[in-house]
């Protein structure tokens, strides 16, 4: 098993105030990786950070270094729109794009310099069927993204950076507004997917986190308490407040 | 004393709609008092000869042509210009005292008087570029005259797309100018025509700045150095002479419906993008 990402040391602030304390953390290729914790731990600020979106916000400041297959993201010299092609990232609320389902399915294609019809029209079906989306817009592909159900637009969303063929996908609470069964079609992806990406899946819901999270992460107050197999943080956690976590006693 | 709640509620009622059709009952007698004066004066004839001894007999074909040239040329100067620099305000510059000075001064600048501006296109254009009275000199007048609205109108448009747009846009390795050209500017479009409609009304109706900078010639004009007559223009001047009363209604009843028939147009093309989007 080889290792996507090194944090060393990684701090993150937002106008002089630290969100991210002191973060050191490996991620495993090809696993699911789960973060969990209380709103403000930090967790959405961790997944920002690992394809700099944190960026686009003015104030921040990072110290320390996260490592992608062995290099420094945060180097000056690295072309952070590549990275973000690398790096996937489906957001809490779905977004489709106000286009057509092929039109969101190709914007990142389409960015990379692809315009053969075939070469894209390959690319649709694949990472449609790859989030389990395929048979229920196969027909109307020409169809604004913004006129499906809510759980359907977040597997077009899924799908769409799925089209990038990116090496890792964040999820950041991908399943907040949606019903159970639309939850239970993004999981079966995921589990899926994982094969071929590497998944951190940020997610208020810790049940979500135990079904599908090889590993599992617990941040409080900008701090990682602690990381390890799932199975093991859910029901022999080392630390006190995992346990208050998962059992219900805060957050 | 306290009033019941549903007496007031009919008290709002009939002073809102009052105002409303008070509103429209005075649009519609001004459009009807100048078509009904102006219609019987316009026929094919009026429209495509020339005016004869200074536009007391004949028609007004000259004027079209002027009418149509001077804010063609202006907005095509103004509308890139004023829609780069509003995409670069709002989305290449972080909200800074340098960016809110630059917006107070377009507010400015649009709430200036033609006439001002027609005396800068005259001494500038007009006098030390030695244009003369001419298309270009005009054009140009009018361009830097509906620029701030241009630019304000843009701004706005492309303030009110969700900041999600950009968001996912960026999250799929687009650059700032990639998010601008695929997801910004289509979403902002309706409102940028917005603004270059009302630039264009202005732009027809106005007078002042351009007696000043493009003069009052009736020939038709053959280069950009020609001076040319709009119909504003020419509505004023036969009017203000006392040259004919008849034909100027009638230059003013064309004026109206070229209007018209240019919003129509524009909102009918700016649906038709919208729906093709989905």
């Amino acid at each position: 098993m080889s290792t996507k990402f090194n944090i060393h040391n990684f701090n993150f602030y937002f106008n002089g105030s630290p969100v991210l304390k002191d973060l050191n953390l490996d991620v495993t290729s090809n696993e699911i990786l789960g973060v969990i914790g209380p709103a403000g731990s930090g967790k959405t600020t961790f997944l920002r950070s690992l394809n700099r979106m944190n960026e686009l916000e003015a104030g921040i400041r990072t110290e320390g270094e996260i490592l992608m297959d062995g290099q420094n993201i945060y180097d000056p010299e690295v072309d952070v729109a590549g990275l973000r092609k690398r790096v996937g990232m489906v957001f809490a609320m779905p977004v489709p794009l106000p286009m057509s389902i092929y039109e969101n399915v190709v914007y990142g294609p389409r960015l990379s310099g692809i315009s053969s019809k075939s070469r894209l029209d390959e690319l649709v079906e694949k990472s449609l069927k790859e989030a389990f989306i395929w048979d229920e817009v196969r027909d109307r592909l020409k169809l604004s993204g913004l006129r499906l159900s809510g759980g359907q637009q977040q597997r077009l969303c899924l799908a769409r950076v799925l089209a990038m063929k990116p090496e890792v996908i964040l999820l950041d609470e991908p399943c907040s507004g949606l019903d159970p069964i639309s939850t239970a079609k993004i999981e079966d992806a995921l589990t899926v997917l994982k094969k071929e990406y590497t998944i951190i899946l940020v997610t208020n819901n810790t049940k979500q986190a135990a079904r599908v999270a090889d590993k599992t992460a617990f941040f409080l107050m900008g701090e990682m308490i602690e990381v390890g197999l799932t199975r093991q943080i859910f029901t022999a956690p080392a630390k006190k407040e995992t346990h208050d976590y998962i059992t219900g006693r805060f957050g | 004393m306290r009033i019941n709640p549903r007496h007031t509620q009919k008290g709002a009622v009939i002073i809102l709609g009052g105002a409303t059709i008070l509103v429209l009952l005075i649009l519609a007698f001004i459009i009807i008092f100048i078509l009904e004066k102006g219609l019987p004066v316009v026929n094919l004839q009026f429209l495509s000869s020339k005016p004869r001894d200074l536009g007391r007999a004949g028609g007004i074909f000259p004027t079209i042509i002027g009418t149509i040239i001077l804010p063609v040329v202006a907005l095509l100067i103004a509308t890139p210009l004023g829609v780069f620099t509003s995409v670069y305000l709002s989305e290449y510059t972080k909200e800074t005292t340098l960016t809110k000075v630059i917006r107070f001064g377009t507010d400015c600048l649009a709430g200036i008087p033609s006439i001002i501006f027609g005396l800068f296109g005259y001494i500038f254009f007009v006098i030390t570029l030695q244009m003369g009275w001419s298309i270009l000199a005009g054009s140009l007048t009018l361009a830097v005259m509906v620029l701030p609205t241009i630019i304000r109108t843009s701004e706005e448009a492309i303030r009110a797309v969700p900041k999600v747009y950009r968001e996912v846009s960026f999250s799929l390795g687009a650059s700032g100018w990639q998010t601008v050209k695929k997801v910004i500017l289509p979403n902002a479009l309706p409102g940028i025509v917005t603004g270059v409609m009302l630039s264009i009304g202005r732009s027809i109706g106005e007078t002042a700045a351009v007696i000043f900078t493009a003069g009052s010639s009736l020939r038709i004009p053959t280069t950009a150095f020609d001076s040319v007559r709009t119909m504003a223009v020419h509505f004023y001047i036969l009017a203000r002479e006392g040259i004919s009363q008849e034909n100027a209604y009638g230059t003013a009843a064309t004026l109206i419906i070229a209007v018209l028939i240019i919003n129509l147009t524009a909102y009918w093309l700016m649906n038709r993008f919208i729906a093709r989007r989905g």
